[in-house]
This record gives C-alpha cells, sequence and structure tokens, in this order.
C-alpha cells in the first residue's frame, strides 16, 4: 500500500465510502419506497466519489477493505449509526452542507482533487436539498416528527465541529469561513423548519479525539466488519 | 489541440453509435459523453468517456460496449479512459437525444444554470405522454441516480425526469 496518508484524497474519500456504507443499510428497511430509492441513490453517488478519491490515494479495494479502524480518517459523525429516520436525515444535513461549501472550494483550486470536486458539487447539491426538504417536513409537521427531529439533531450536533478542522493537505480551504457560511445555511434550514439550532460543546477536551487522527466511535468497528467481511474472507475473488 | 485523422472520426462516430446501456434510445453521441478517440499507435485507440454521475454503473458497459465495437472495426488494442473534468452536464444532451427522451416517455432535463446556484426542482415540467404542464414531484430521485420520478396530475400517469444537472 502506497503512503496513503500523505493525500487529502484519503479524509475525504474515507467519508464519502463510510457514509456511502451507511446509507446502503437502509436497502429493505425504508419508510417509504421512494425513500429507499432516495437513500440508495445518494449511496451510489458517495460510492462513486470515494472510488475517485481512494484510488488518488492508493489501491480503492486495499483501502476500503484491509485497512484496520485506526487507519480511516473519515469524520466521526458519518460513521454513527442511521438511528431513525431522522437521525439519518439530520446526519445527511450536517454532512451535504460541509460536503457542498468543501467541494465548492475546492472546485475553484489547482489540487488534485478538483476535478472530482466540480463534478460530485453538483450530485452533493441534490443531497443537500433533499435533507433540506425533510428537515422541512419533519420539524414542520407533527408532534412526533417534530420531536423526533429535534432529537436527532441535537444528539449528532456535538459531532460536527471536527469538520472544520484543518485537514492535512488541504491548506487552502478557509476553515473558519467555511465554518461560517455552513452555520449560516443550517440556521436557515433549522428556522425555516421551526426547529432549534442545538446549543452543546462541539470540540474540545471533552473528546477523546477525532476521525481524523484515526480514533472512532464504538459503532464504528462493527460496521466495518460488516463491510469488509466479503472481501476479507474470499480474498482475491472476482464476479 | 491534436488533429483529428479521418479514420478517427470515423472511430469515433462508431463509438458514438454504441447504445446507452440504460436509456438505450440514446447513443453515446446523443448522451453527449464521448470525449474524443485518439490513434495513440497503429492499431491502438484511446477513447475518453465522461460519467454522468460520478457513480454511475453504467459506465462499465459502456466501456465494454466501445471495445467491442472497435474490436470489430479492426482495432486490436483499446483504451477507455475516464475522464471528469470538465463535468458532465445535462447540457451536453443533444437535441436529438432530449427528443428521443421525451418520446421514450421520459422528460428531457431544462437548460441548467449557474453552477452551485440553488437545485430547481419545483418549476414545471411537461408530461411526457399527454403533455399536461400540471405535474409534481414524487421524489428527487428515481430509478437511476440521473433522473427524478414525477406524476402527471392530469392523466394521472407517474413517469421520470432527467433531472438537471
Amino acid at each position: 500500500m502506497r503512503n496513503a496518508t500523505a493525500t487529502p484524497a484519503l479524509p475525504l474519500g474515507d467519508d464519502a465510502l463510510i457514509l456511502s456504507h451507511r446509507l446502503g443499510e437502509w436497502a429493505g428497511n425504508a419508510p417509504v419506497l421512494e425513500e429507499e430509492v432516495a437513500l440508495a441513490n445518494i449511496a451510489l453517488d458517495l460510492l462513486g466519489q470515494a472510488r475517485v478519491l481512494l484510488s488518488l490515494a492508493g489501491d480503492e479495494d486495499e483501502l476500503a477493505y484491509l485497512r484496520e479502524e485506526r487507519q480511516f480518517r473519515n469524520l466521526q459523525l458519518v460513521e454513527q449509526p442511521n438511528g431513525d429516520f431522522a437521525h439519518t436525515i439530520a446526519r445527511q444535513l450536517y454532512f451535504s452542507t460541509y460536503q457542498e461549501l468543501l467541494f465548492e472550494h475546492l472546485a475553484t483550486t489547482e489540487s488534485e482533487l478538483a476535478p472530482l470536486a466540480a463534478k460530485a458539487v453538483k450530485e452533493v447539491a441534490y443531497h443537500r436539498d433533499h435533507a433540506h426538504q425533510w428537515t422541512l417536513r419533519l420539524g414542520d409537521g407533527t408532534d412526533e416528527s417534530r420531536v423526533r427531529m429535534q432529537r436527532a439533531l441535537d444528539a449528532l450536533w456535538r459531532f460536527t465541529g471536527e469538520m472544520f478542522e484543518p485537514v492535512e493537505g488541504l491548506e487552502t480551504v478557509p476553515w473558519p469561513a467555511l465554518h461560517d457560511s455552513w452555520a449560516t445555511r443550517i440556521t436557515h434550514t433549522l428556522e425555516q423548519a421551526t426547529l432549534t439550532i442545538p446549543d452543546g460543546p462541539r470540540r474540545g477536551g471533552w473528546t477523546a479525539g477525532t476521525g481524523r487522527q484515526g480514533l472512532h466511535t464504538e459503532s464504528f468497528g462493527r460496521m466495518l466488519a460488516e463491510m469488509q467481511h466479503l472481501h476479507r474472507s474470499h480474498p482475491g475473488a472476482t464476479w | 489541440m491534436v488533429t483529428t485523422t479521418a479514420l478517427e472520426a470515423e472511430l469515433l462516430a462508431l463509438a458514438g453509435s454504441v447504445p446507452d446501456p440504460e436509456l438505450p434510445v440514446l447513443t453515446l453521441a446523443e448522451l453527449g459523453v464521448l470525449r474524443g478517440v485518439q490513434l495513440t499507435a497503429p492499431g491502438r485507440a484511446e477513447v475518453l468517456l465522461t460519467p454522468t454521475y460520478t457513480g454511475c454503473p453504467a459506465i462499465e458497459a459502456m466501456s465494454a460496449d466501445i471495445e467491442q465495437v472497435l474490436h470489430d472495426h479492426g482495432i486490436p488494442e483499446v483504451e477507455v479512459r475516464t475522464v471528469l473534468s470538465p463535468p458532465w452536464t445535462t447540457d451536453a444532451i443533444t437535441a436529438e437525444g432530449r427528443r428521443k427522451l421525451a418520446e421514450f416517455g421520459i422528460a428531457p432535463p431544462r437548460p441548467t444554470g449557474p453552477a452551485g446556484g440553488p437545485v430547481a426542482v419545483d418549476l414545471t415540467l411537461r408530461c411526457p405522454h399527454c403533455g399536461s404542464t400540471d405535474t409534481t414531484l414524487l421524489s428527487r430521485f428515481s430509478s437511476t441516480a440521473c433522473k427524478a420520478l414525477r406524476r402527471c396530475e392530469s392523466c394521472r400517469e407517474p413517469f421520470d425526469h432527467f433531472k438537471e444537472l
């Protein structure tokens, strides 16, 4: 395996890969058929992005299937379990808003990530719109949907600070400005959805570390075991 | 800019005539995904192909079909390379391609706005079956990543819309 940590394609590729896998877990379980198809399509977009990014970092299959938990550099946010539908939508809202802003910036740079960013940002605009529309429906919906949406936003809030920690190799990204744009967009959506902006710690000494450093939360190991087990059980197998 | 030879133009036309594996009414040329064909040595061609969506699974079938068609035309070595830049947009679908989509029952994409702008999903779209503009969005994602699912309120038929990218 090449020195995969040298390129920022690895952390961004890991974000896309892990979120893609999580969304894929909805197949057969989504509340309605249209959502099943929507979540699978979003997962497919992310998988496509992951393949391009991980191929920039090394061999895509080796990187996806043969690394250990601590070698993954994805955000802790994307590895969080699907929870109820509101949790999945909150995770989508936080992440797609971040990814769209980051890719918008990267698309304008000379980075090797620019072609992928320019391509993917158009796909991510649909992901963000999907999450935005659902946040409005659930937040401004029934009493039950409103409670659940707020609960999901609050629960995942503590994983959002990590998104704006500088990433090695992405020195041109204006992280504080990216954060401000993110906060503005999230605030706009939540206000429109008559929801409350969560408040609480998002970074600092309370946390054991970040996904970008290879430190992950409890459920990630189990997810990896499922994602990797076929490839590890049958090395070199092909269709 | 590399000058295109007559043979390269012929090969480009051949590769462009390959039907899209998921939308067989369209050719790759009409879909606008073919970026060029170059002879890098006698008997060796390089084909540049761009995906509609980054994760589009049809790209592998497209590559195999292009290789086959060029092999059959006497080119033993064919390499299909995927290029991302500049990104494909639905504006690359030709007028003939749009006409065929509508005929096939898929509402063609509208011209796109500037990149990074809001996603326009609420503007009126015409039903490909009855022509009514009274249609509503059922889901932003449909049978493939590139389509949205809509329903016509006049004839009550659901239909796919090739959404703008």
